[in-house]
């Protein structure tokens, strides 16, 4: 069917990828984090919230510690381990709800255009109207700091910008002869949507995910400084830099490592973006 | 007429001067995959006053030479050995600013599309005016004289006017005008134009190539002129050269190569192409089979050798083929090792009777127009309160019959794109009724349509590269399309896609693959199925063939009257081409603003009494064959705007034999002789019946 079409072709995209330097920097350093956060448990030396009081003593990197402990004397890198873990939990499983709906609203607007379109596009609007971070702080503060409320603050305030990107390219590929073709043979509305628009729309679409992953990353981090992450004491690399940032100009390692494998994560999200780019220009 | 000036204008070989020479030239693009070696090896020769035609099919590297010859390849483009003489210098050896001065100077390029050419945000004078501003250092006044005189030269109404207006206020014509006018600015010695009509409408074009046949008997510049249709060339040059997969397959003046061309290909091309003096019942089209193979993969020896059908066998495969001189003159050259032995060259004629297939007449029509409108509102303002109605579709009388192809023809903007738009239901009509099947369907929206109307029309679309969508394999394609028409199961539709295939003679692998896979008139084919998938009585084709290579478009030509034979559907045919109606079709109707000028048999239409309309449109059409005459008509000024169209005659503002007040004033009226053949005219059909044969 056209599903495993889809599939098909987007893996020979990837396997396209090889020829982007850019493209394979980016894929190695987001598996190296995926492979890191899947293996946590077996490769974390030290369980990532034991205190050792003794390390308080000098809690910088040592053959014991490498990368040090932090002012609880725990172990850092067993924390970067574990924490790389909420960030695969809740980053992708976020950006997928958003672009379901994003997708969905976007094909409506475009496609149906009218008062559909206006609904949306004003929705949209209000939305994109605020800063995004003082939307984070509104929805976690009002529904508490989860998992959860987390993804839905990622819905709420990524979905706006999806719709307008598939809106916009929905758009321009209903006036398709294919399109045209399959309301003529009798096609469904919804049908004409998925089957026939949306994917010829995924190049964009996987390079916009690829950055946003990164964005909701970072939104991660940021929420986790600002206390509005994940509640203690589960590791989380925003948490980590907020406890330790105090003690910057003495320890610089506690909040540096936390801080360097966010910065590597949306880096590599960035790459990998660049290198799909340049593939899908390609041809 | 100015392709005479061929025989005209040749001096002996001994005194001409070269302006241009290339001399086995080879031309790379350097991409990821590696080298692609687009043009392999080309010598060609320009004289100086000549005009030089590059012919050839999409992917021959015409363009690419025509770059190459402004040494203007572009970043993966490279000019990898031999030299190119202008004037007796080697640009390939020039600095980028000794070759700043040339181009512009010395030499210019004219587009094909003249909309990029020019800087949308600058009025066109002031674009002008730089060409002699940089070049031949004169004073703003001069250089502003200098564009209104060249603007003069090029034909445009109004020059001082035109001169203040931004690019996007004129039209395609006019455009192309400005930028021919750019070119002359310098009064270059050479003067490169790719496609500079493929664009335009046909009476434009005619406008267009007249103006540069008349340009270049002033000026004294030499042409290379890049054109896929050979009927422009035979307009324009002197020499033609006929390009293949990169090589240069034969060269010579214009009357040489088209009396007896040697080339397999080149006769391949001529014989391809419709004329207006034949038709489907006739002669089939000859259409070259296969395709250009790709860079990477071209044969050794002779190049067309596999779609050769005078090849033989390893003389053409073993060795690269050495380019021989035929004939007395010395300026016949062709690459090809059997040049002596072929035998003259028969361009295939009509020989059997032109009769129309009348028989159907008697059948009431499938297909019934009964003063179908379609006017669109075009909002002003905020609210859209005020504005104006555009009739893109006005009052339209029409029928088709069983088994009979109905052909609408008429430039760009002549709402025949509308109408079909109107029949599918993907618009609606504003007024008048549709009748299809006795089922009326004009104002029954696409979704709302019964699922037997939507499997009784369907459509073929233009553009082969937006028809199929690209994510989904011709299988699905197909499968789908004879699910959703013939109201079957997925199961049962599987079974019939290789039927469907079989249909339209494609391999039936061919349902493995993706869209991006397929060839222009490959996709075409696909499309075609698609629309017979439900077996339906009435199919239309929107330009179907515009888009495709000659070669291919024979092809489908040939696919459309083999299928109509077989299963006796109706075939609306729209289309701007004239030779391809006067081939395909039964009846024809002439489209202007909205409006059937003209409708009747196509032995009718193509014979006098004409509507003025009519016959200017077939004085227009390139025919590539310098022995036919053709009368010639100019038509002035442009096609008017459909929101302030005249309120007599539609035709009236470019008409040639207007008589006076009553064509802007009175709507003519439609004069119907006993065989049905109608004409929208003030001019009296048997003062219009007067009139000599266009094309003899």
């Amino acid at each position: 069917m056209a599903n495993d079409g889809v599939l098909a072709l987007t893996w020979n995209r990837v396997r396209l990828l090889k020829e982007s330097p850019v493209g394979m920097i980016g894929a190695f350093l987001v598996l190296f984090w995926l492979f890191v956060a899947i293996f946590a448990p077996w490769i974390a030396p030290f369980d990532p919230n034991a205190n050792n009081m003794d390390a308080l003593i000098d809690p910088t990197p040592s053959a014991v510690n490498w990368l040090g402990t932090d002012n609880s004397g725990r172990d850092i890198l067993s924390r970067i381990i574990w924490g790389s873990r909420t960030v695969f939990a809740v980053a992708p499983l976020a950006v997928l709800c958003a672009y379901a709906i994003g997708c969905m609203m976007g094909l409506m607007a475009g496609y149906y255009r009218g008062w559909v379109d206006d609904l949306v596009n004003r929705i949209s609007d209000i939305v994109l109207s605020f800063p995004a971070i003082v939307l984070y702080i509104i929805v976690i503060m009002r529904f508490g700091a989860s998992a959860n409320n987390i993804i839905l603050a990622v819905i709420f305030i990524s979905s706006p910008q999806i719709t307008r990107i598939v809106r916009g390219m929905t758009l321009e590929l209903r006036e398709r002869e294919y399109v045209a073709a399959a309301k003529m043979r009798g096609e469904s509305a919804l049908y004409i949507m998925l089957v026939e628009i949306l994917p010829n729309a995924r190049g964009p679409l996987i390079v916009d995910a690829c950055l946003r992953l990164g964005y909701t990353t970072i939104a991660i981090g940021v929420l986790g400084f600002l206390g509005l992450g994940l509640p203690p004491p589960d590791p989380d690399w925003g948490g980590m830099v907020k406890e330790t940032y105090a003690m910057m100009s003495i320890y610089p390692h506690m909040s540096l490592f936390p801080a360097a494998a966010i910065s590597s994560l949306v880096v590599g999200l960035s790459l990998l973006a660049d290198g799909m780019r340049e593939i899908s220009i390609r041809d | 007429m100015s392709s005479n000036a061929a025989a005209t204008l040749e001096p002996s070989v001994e005194t001409r001067k070269a302006i241009l020479e290339l001399r086995n030239v080879s031309i790379s693009y350097f991409v990821r995959a590696g080298e692609l070696k687009v043009v392999p090896n080309i010598s060609l020769t320009l004289y100086e006053g000549e005009a030089l035609g590059l012919v050839g099919e999409s992917g021959c590297g015409k363009s690419t030479v025509a770059f190459a010859i402004m040494k203007y390849l572009g970043g993966a483009g490279r000019i990898t050995g031999g030299q190119i003489l202008f004037e007796g210098r080697d640009m390939t050896k020039m600095s980028d600013e000794e070759l700043r001065k040339l181009r512009g100077g010395r030499m210019a390029m004219v587009y094909q599309d003249p909309m990029s050419s020019l800087n949308p945000v600058i009025p066109v004078g002031k674009q002008l005016m730089e060409v002699p501003l940089i070049h031949s250092n004169v004073s703003e006044d001069e250089a502003y004289k200098r564009a209104l005189q060249m603007l003069q030269e090029v034909n445009l109404p109004d020059p001082a006017r035109i001169m203040t207006r931004y690019p996007h206020q004129l039209s395609g014509g006019q455009q192309q005008r400005v930028v021919i006018a750019m070119a002359l600015m310098s009064e270059p010695s050479l003067l490169v134009m790719d496609e500079p009509t493929t664009g335009l409408d046909v009476t434009v074009e005619a406008a267009v190539l007249d103006l540069v046949a008349q340009l270049r008997q002033k000026h004294h510049s030499s042409i290379v002129f890049i054109s896929h249709n050979l009927g422009t060339v035979v307009r324009i040059c002197d020499r033609i050269g006929v390009m293949y997969a990169g090589e240069l397959v034969e060269e010579g003046p214009i009357g040489e190569v088209f009396r007896d061309p040697r080339h397999p290909y080149t006769r391949g091309l001529l014989n391809c192409i419709p004329t207006l003096n034949a038709d489907k019942r006739s002669r089939p089209l000859s259409a070259i089979p296969g395709q250009v193979p790709p860079i990477l993969n071209r044969p050794p020896g002779c190049i067309f050798a596999p779609r050769c059908s005078d090849a033989d066998g390893p003389r053409c495969t073993a060795a690269a083929i050495p380019t021989a001189t035929y004939g007395g003159t010395g300026q016949h050259r062709v690459k090809c090792v059997r040049v002596a032995e072929l035998p003259k060259h028969v361009r295939p004629t009509s020989t059997a009777v032109d009769t129309v297939a009348n028989e159907f007449t008697t059948q009431p029509p499938i297909l019934d127009l009964d003063h179908v409108k379609k006017t669109y509102h075009q909002a002003i303002g905020m609210f859209g309160g005020s504005g104006y109605d555009v009739h893109a579709v006005d009052d339209i009388t029409l029928a088709a019959r069983k088994s009979e192809t109905l052909a609408i023809v008429g430039e760009s903007g002549c709402g025949k794109s509308t109408l079909a738009k109107v029949l599918t239901g993907i618009e609606l009509a504003s007024g008048g009724k549709v009748t299809l099947a006795g089922k009326d369907i004009g104002n029954t929206a696409v979704e709302k349509r019964d699922s037997d109307t939507k499997r009784s029309i369907q459509m073929v679309f233009q553009n082969p590269e937006s028809t199929l969508n690209p994510s989904h394999t011709i299988g699905y394609v197909m499968e789908r399309a004879i699910k959703k028409l013939k109201q079957i199961s997925g199961k049962e539709a599987r079974v019939q896609v290789n039927d469907l295939l079989k249909t339209v003679n494609l391999p039936l692998e061919f349902a493995a693959r993706k869209s991006r896979q397929l060839s222009g008139g490959q996709k075409q084919r696909v499309a075609i199925a698609r629309a017979l998938a439900g077996e339906p009585e009435m199919i239309l084709a929107d330009e179907p063939v515009s888009a495709l290579d000659v070669s291919v478009q024979a092809a489908i030509i040939n696919l459309l009257v083999e299928i109509q034979r077989k299963r006796g559907s109706t075939l609306l045919f729209i289309s701007h081409d004239l030779s391809v109606v006067r081939y395909l079709a039964d009846h024809v109707a002439v489209m202007y603003l909205g409006k059937v000028m003209e409708f009747g048999s196509v032995t009718d239409v193509f014979a006098p009494p004409y509507h003025p309309y009519t016959e200017a449109l077939m004085s227009a059409v390139p025919i590539a064959d310098p022995d036919v005459k053709q009368r010639r008509i100019i038509l002035e000024g442009n096609i008017p705007s459909p929101q302030n169209r005249p309120k007599g005659c539609p035709f009236a503002t470019r008409c040639p034999r207007k008589i006076g007040a009553i064509c802007d004033d009175t709507p003519p009226p439609e004069q119907v002789s006993p065989a049905g053949h109608r004409i929208a005219c003030h001019i009296p059909m048997a003062e219009l019946a007067t009139a000599t044969q266009v094309v003899f």
